[in-house]
């Protein structure tokens, strides 16, 4: 094959192939550049700037669930890579996509709202905001280590500068510095992990690394006694972990979580909502990406599983600490972001015991488990604990960033009293928080329980540490009621002092939280939409889970095998 | 009425009134929202007075079963039905909802909001009773906690947000040991959250499909789901949080709180820990007498020791409750075999213990009106600054004392039956046990008679607020009346009750023990073959 032709045969499957699997990213990037381009032709004075973000989100978001129809109604599995391999195009992708958008769509009508950014910093406010969300989406795609690092960052980038975006605050200023150095610090560890790993299997990219580290492993002189004591054996589960540190700092896990309550406190709250539920949704989908690649291929262990478990349980014991940690420090917080921001390390301690459950389901030594299924379902619950965290956590910023607007304060003693003068408000913000405790009959209970029978199950069939997890979970449950209700107890119990500014909430702003805290609710309680939920979410599962997926190779991997 | 529709209906129409109330009403008129929330309880006792005329108390068996999908991928279902065991609570709770819901008149802060919570609540409470499948049984035991936690903390007295939260705690940490059990008994039954399944499952019925309950396991989600129910019951040393969140709700609310929501704990017991854990019913049955016996001398000695009023009608639930987990629990069976002895005490006791529940139900929620008739007066409920009451209001006072003699169990009156039955059939049991548990009706009746002398009798009324004292108005008297009324014809006709319930438990005895043979014996033969 002559260069030509490899130029030739690139071109054809760009056009062809990769740029409609890209479209959604497209869209949103073309918007990027519109918001960019119509404050130089002063077009922003007639048309608000918001009104551009939100179409170009809305087309993007259609382009998605087309791309989801297409996969509903093919006969075939349409799953692929394209751009070379860099990226892969599934449901996976595809569910990711839709809820990322969607999440955009309701942030950008936040800030329409409560009127952070004005219009003039409305450009620069919407292009970080899309740029971020673009990173994200690229993290739910990746197919390469290069493509996690690069998304990693592309999603990074723009949230350092929007957690600094209100100008001449000290604490907002400080909060981005934080941000960025931590940032800054836990990239450069991260990319010596995907130097270490690409180095050692001389590939990087994702569905290869499994098949790679058995053929390193055997080969090796010491293959009769693969453990960990092994010199390449500990290199690449070194390689792996040090990999884990970027995510888990974008995840904020204990103990790399440092920067989060400091940057929520100093970003404005519509941020804080941003991140704790994009950047974390990102940051899952590519630590499963990231996990089943070296887990591997189901139909042949890998030579590692033994000591893959004793990882998976060791995330486990990762999101028992998370978890507490998180309880039992945001009950000692006064100001309700913060609080919020321990609240969400919390929930991604909940939250990556499914990952953890996935973990030690797939590399159980033996064949008492079905593995497809009781990993499809650890899956399962982490989607559905996303989407329904999603509105919850949506809804606690958006009352917390409407009610800032009235009184000025977010500080948890300046609420007391204020389901007097906004009943709504503060029932929907009650549904949000029960729904974080995990309290039926809201979409909070039914995730966390999904999330629990994974780790249950893999108590059960695997490993008993899953259960010392489980009991972890569960206790936290109880731990974070009491800061959770605080807030309520100051809503509803206390009393209004007569000096409080009064908070009244306009019709629009009112809808916006009833109609965030009805999907809480109705996630927990209308059958159409947990079944529906739970069965795509489930399909999605199964088809990253199962080996086939991977096998439709279009014409764009050869050129990559070719050019290794 | 098509079953499966009345069953909805019974649990649905508070939420339907406290929707009305919430969209459609003005929170100034206030007189217009109490009426609209009464009618909500009055149309729920009707419909359940519908369920009792077509409930057949001749079938033991769980009746008018309806069951719909709900989330199929993970085979949870909307599964309804009532049977002797579940009928009389029903019938209780709508009844006791009524009553409180009239004595929810001397509410006057926030009115729109304490009649949502209480209707929602009540929907809660009926959920309970009513469904079949674990999830949605746990769904609607949750559900109750979030009505209660501000009924308690908006409403209370000056403690209500330590008490409001203490009883959200507890019980929401026992909700959590119960939510482990539910996954075990999902993961080793096929998945299914069935409670009728599961109980096949739990009493070795489906091996044929491979799927059991081992013994091991049995224990485990026993000891689970028992501390979550008897959290609720309460039983030492679980009870903790009943005196502060009693003392501090306010009266309406206290009835419920005694008359129906301690009843979900045996209910809890008898309906899922039991069937689905024959084994371990009876691995616990020595640990679940001793501390049913060990609750009432409690519950009576602490009640003797109080000055508040309300804290010792609190503490005196302790007491009364004890007596419903004694009698659950006397299941004897004969030292190193499976065989049970004497089924026909313990069948009696289970029948004692229902009747107990429905018996406390009546008098305490009648004793805690009765207190809060006098708090809404004089303000205060010191025991030791009331007497002569009796002079200033006569019927009150006769009321109260029927009332209060109906919680001494005094023969005649509801009390006594349950009370009388528990403790004969723990003499099957243990008969050190049944003295005791005898001997606790004595300290019972010291603490009623005690503060009857201190409160009712005397030459006159000297505490504060004297002049306040006015006689019980018609409302009063009607709540007072009706729950006395009650205490009298079951403690002279408890047929009624009993009519209902024994199909069920008879059936119940005799699936646990079938039950608990067929699982001690695999367990016994896998034992043999091991040691062999």
């Amino acid at each position: 094959m002559n260069f030509s032709q490899l130029v030739d045969q690139l071109i054809t499957n760009t056009t062809e192939h990769s740029l409609w699997c890209f479209a959604p990213e497209l869209a949103i990037s073309v918007t990027i550049v519109m918001l960019l381009i119509i404050r130089l032709v002063s077009l922003d004075r007639f048309v608000p700037n918001y009104m551009f973000a939100l179409l170009g989100t809305f087309a993007a978001f259609g382009l998605s669930l087309s791309q989801g129809y297409q996969f509903a109604t093919a006969d075939e599995s349409l799953a692929g890579t394209f751009f070379t391999g860099l990226m892969v195009y599934d449901q996976f992708t595809i569910f990711f996509r839709v809820f990322l958008l969607l999440f955009l769509i309701l942030t950008i009508t936040l800030t329409v709202l409560t009127g952070i950014p004005d219009n003039e910093d409305g450009p620069d406010f919407y292009t970080l905001l899309l740029g971020a969300t673009l990173g994200m989406m690229m993290m739910s795609g990746a197919n390469h280590l290069l493509m996690l690092f690069l998304a990693i960052e592309m999603a990074s980038v723009p949230s350092y500068v929007m957690v600094g975006f209100l100008k001449g605050r000290k604490d907002s200023s400080e909060a981005a510095l934080k941000y960025v150095v931590y940032g800054a610090g836990t990239a450069g560890v991260m990319l010596y992990g995907i130097s270490l790993l690409s180095g050692l299997l001389g590939t990087a990219e994702l569905p290869e690394i499994a098949s790679r580290i058995a053929i390193l492993v055997q080969g090796d002189a010491s293959a009769a006694a693969v453990g960990i004591f092994d010199g390449t054996v500990r290199a690449i589960v070194m390689a792996i972990m040090l990999v884990m540190v970027g995510l888990a700092f974008k995840l904020s896990l204990v103990p790399f979580h440092f920067w989060c309550p400091d940057a929520f406190e100093g970003a404005s709250a519509e941020v804080g909502g941003f991140l704790s539920v994009a950047s974390k949704a990102g940051a899952f989908a590519l630590l499963l990406r990231f996990v089943l690649a070296f887990s591997g291929d189901l139909s042949a262990p890998s030579p590692l599983s033994e000591v893959y478990m004793y990882l998976g349980l060791g995330l486990g014991a990762v999101g028992a600490v998370t978890a507490t940690y998180g309880n039992l420090t945001a009950y000692a917080q006064s100001n309700i972001k913060r609080m919020l921001a321990y609240s969400t390390i919390a929930h991604a301690g909940y939250m990556i015991m499914a990952v953890s459950a996935l973990v030690v389901i797939l590399n159980a030594p033996d064949d008492t488990i079905d593995k497809v299924a009781a990993g499809g379902r650890a899956i399962e619950g982490l989607l559905y604990y996303l989407a329904v965290y999603m509105f919850m956590n949506l809804g606690a910023f958006a009352v917390v960033a409407l009610i800032r607007n009235q009184t000025f304060s977010e500080d948890i003693k300046d609420y007391n009293g204020i389901a007097s003068q906004a009943p709504w408000l503060c029932i929907c913000m009650l549904i949000c928080m029960f729904s974080l405790i995990g309290m039926p009959p809201f979409g909070g209970f039914f995730a966390k329980l999904m999330i629990f029978a994974s780790v249950y199950l893999a108590g059960l069939k695997v490993h008993w540490f899953m259960y010392v997890v489980l009991v972890f979970g569960g206790m936290n449950t109880v731990f974070s009621l009491f800061y959770y209700l605080r807030v309520l107890k100051a809503m509803f119990i206390g009393e209004r002092p007569a000096e409080a500014r009064p908070v009244k909430v306009g019709f629009h702003p009112s809808i916006y939280v009833m109609t965030l805290a009805a999907f809480v609710l109705l996630l927990g309680v209308f059958p159409a939409w947990t079944q529906g939920l739970s069965s795509r979410a489930s399909d999605v599962a199964n088809e990253v889970l199962t080996p086939q997926a991977q096998i439709v190779q279009p014409i764009g991997d050869t050129v990559a095998q070719d050019v290794r | 009425m098509s079953p499966g529709f009345l069953l909805s209906a019974i649990i649905f129409a508070p939420t339907l009134f406290a929707l009305i109330i919430g969209l459609a009403t003005n929170s100034k008129n206030t007189e217009a929202i109490r009426f609209l929330a009464l009618g909500g309880t009055v149309v729920t006792f009707f419909l359940t007075l519908v369920l009792y005329s077509q409930f057949d108390s001749a079938n033991g068996a769980m009746q008018m079963t309806v069951v719909k999908e709900w989330i199929p991928n993970w085979n949870i279902q909307y599964k309804l039905g009532v049977d002797g065991i579940s009928l009389p609570l029903v019938l209780l709770t709508s009844f006791v909802s009524m009553l409180s819901m009239l004595a929810a008149w001397s509410i006057t802060k926030q009115v729109k909001g304490f009649m949502i919570l209480f209707l929602l609540l009540e929907s809660g409470m009926m959920g309970v009773f009513l469904s079949l499948d674990f999830f949605l049984f746990y769904v609607f035991w949750e559900v109750m906690l979030l009505p209660m936690y501000f009924l308690i903390g908006i409403w209370g007295g000056p403690r209500k947000e330590y008490a409001a939260i203490k009883f959200f705690l507890y019980t929401l940490f026992g909700s959590i040991l119960m939510l482990i059990a539910m996954l075990m008994v999902y993961f080793n039954s096929g998945r299914s959250f069935d409670l009728e399944f599961l109980a096949r499952v739990g009493q070795g019925l489906e091996t044929a499909k491979g799927f059991a309950f081992s013994p091991g396991m049995q224990m485990t989600a026993f000891v689970l789901l028992f501390i979550g129910f008897a959290i609720k019951l309460p039983s030492f040393p679980f009870h903790t949080w009943l005196p502060d969140a009693h003392v501090e709700a306010p009266t309406p609310i206290s009835m419920i709180l005694a008359g129906v929501l301690l009843k979900m704990g045996g209910y809890g017991i008898i309906r899922i820990a039991f069937p689905l854990c024959p084994y371990g019913t009876q691995w616990a049955a020595w640990a679940l007498v001793a501390l049913g016996v060990f609750s009432i001398i409690y519950g009576a000695f602490a009640a003797l020791a109080q000055t508040d009023f309300k804290r010792m009608v609190a503490y005196s639930s302790v007491s009364h409750m004890g007596y419903v987990l004694l009698g659950l629990a006397v299941w004897k069976i004969t030292e190193g075999t499976t065989e049970t002895v004497g089924g026909d005490y313990w069948l009696m006791g289970m029948n004692g213990a229902m009747f107990q529940m429905m018996a406390h139900g009546v008098s305490s929620a009648g004793m805690f009106f009765m207190v809060g008739v006098i708090y809404d007066r004089v303000h205060h409920r010191d025991l030791n600054k009331f007497g002569g009451l009796m002079g200033k209001m006569p019927l009150y006072s006769g009321i109260a004392a029927g009332l209060f003699f109906a919680g001494l169990g005094l023969p005649g009156l509801c009390g006594f039956i349950g009370e009388v039955f528990t403790v004969i059939s723990a003499w099957n049991f243990s008969k050190v046990m049944a003295i005791i548990s005898a001997a606790g009706v004595i300290l019972t009746a010291g603490y009623i008679l005690w503060a009857l002398q201190r409160v009712y009798l005397g030459p006159e009324y000297k505490g504060p607020h004297g002049e306040d004292i006015t006689p019980m108005n018609n409302r009063e008297l009607l709540i007072g009346g009706t729950l006395l009324a009650s205490a009298i014809i079951l403690g002279i006709y408890p047929r009624i009750l009993f009519d209902i319930m024994a199909g069920s438990t008879e059936v119940l005895r005799d699936a646990m023990v079938a039950g608990y043979d067929r699982v001690a014996s695999v367990a016994d033969a896998a034992q043999a073959s091991l040691s062999k």
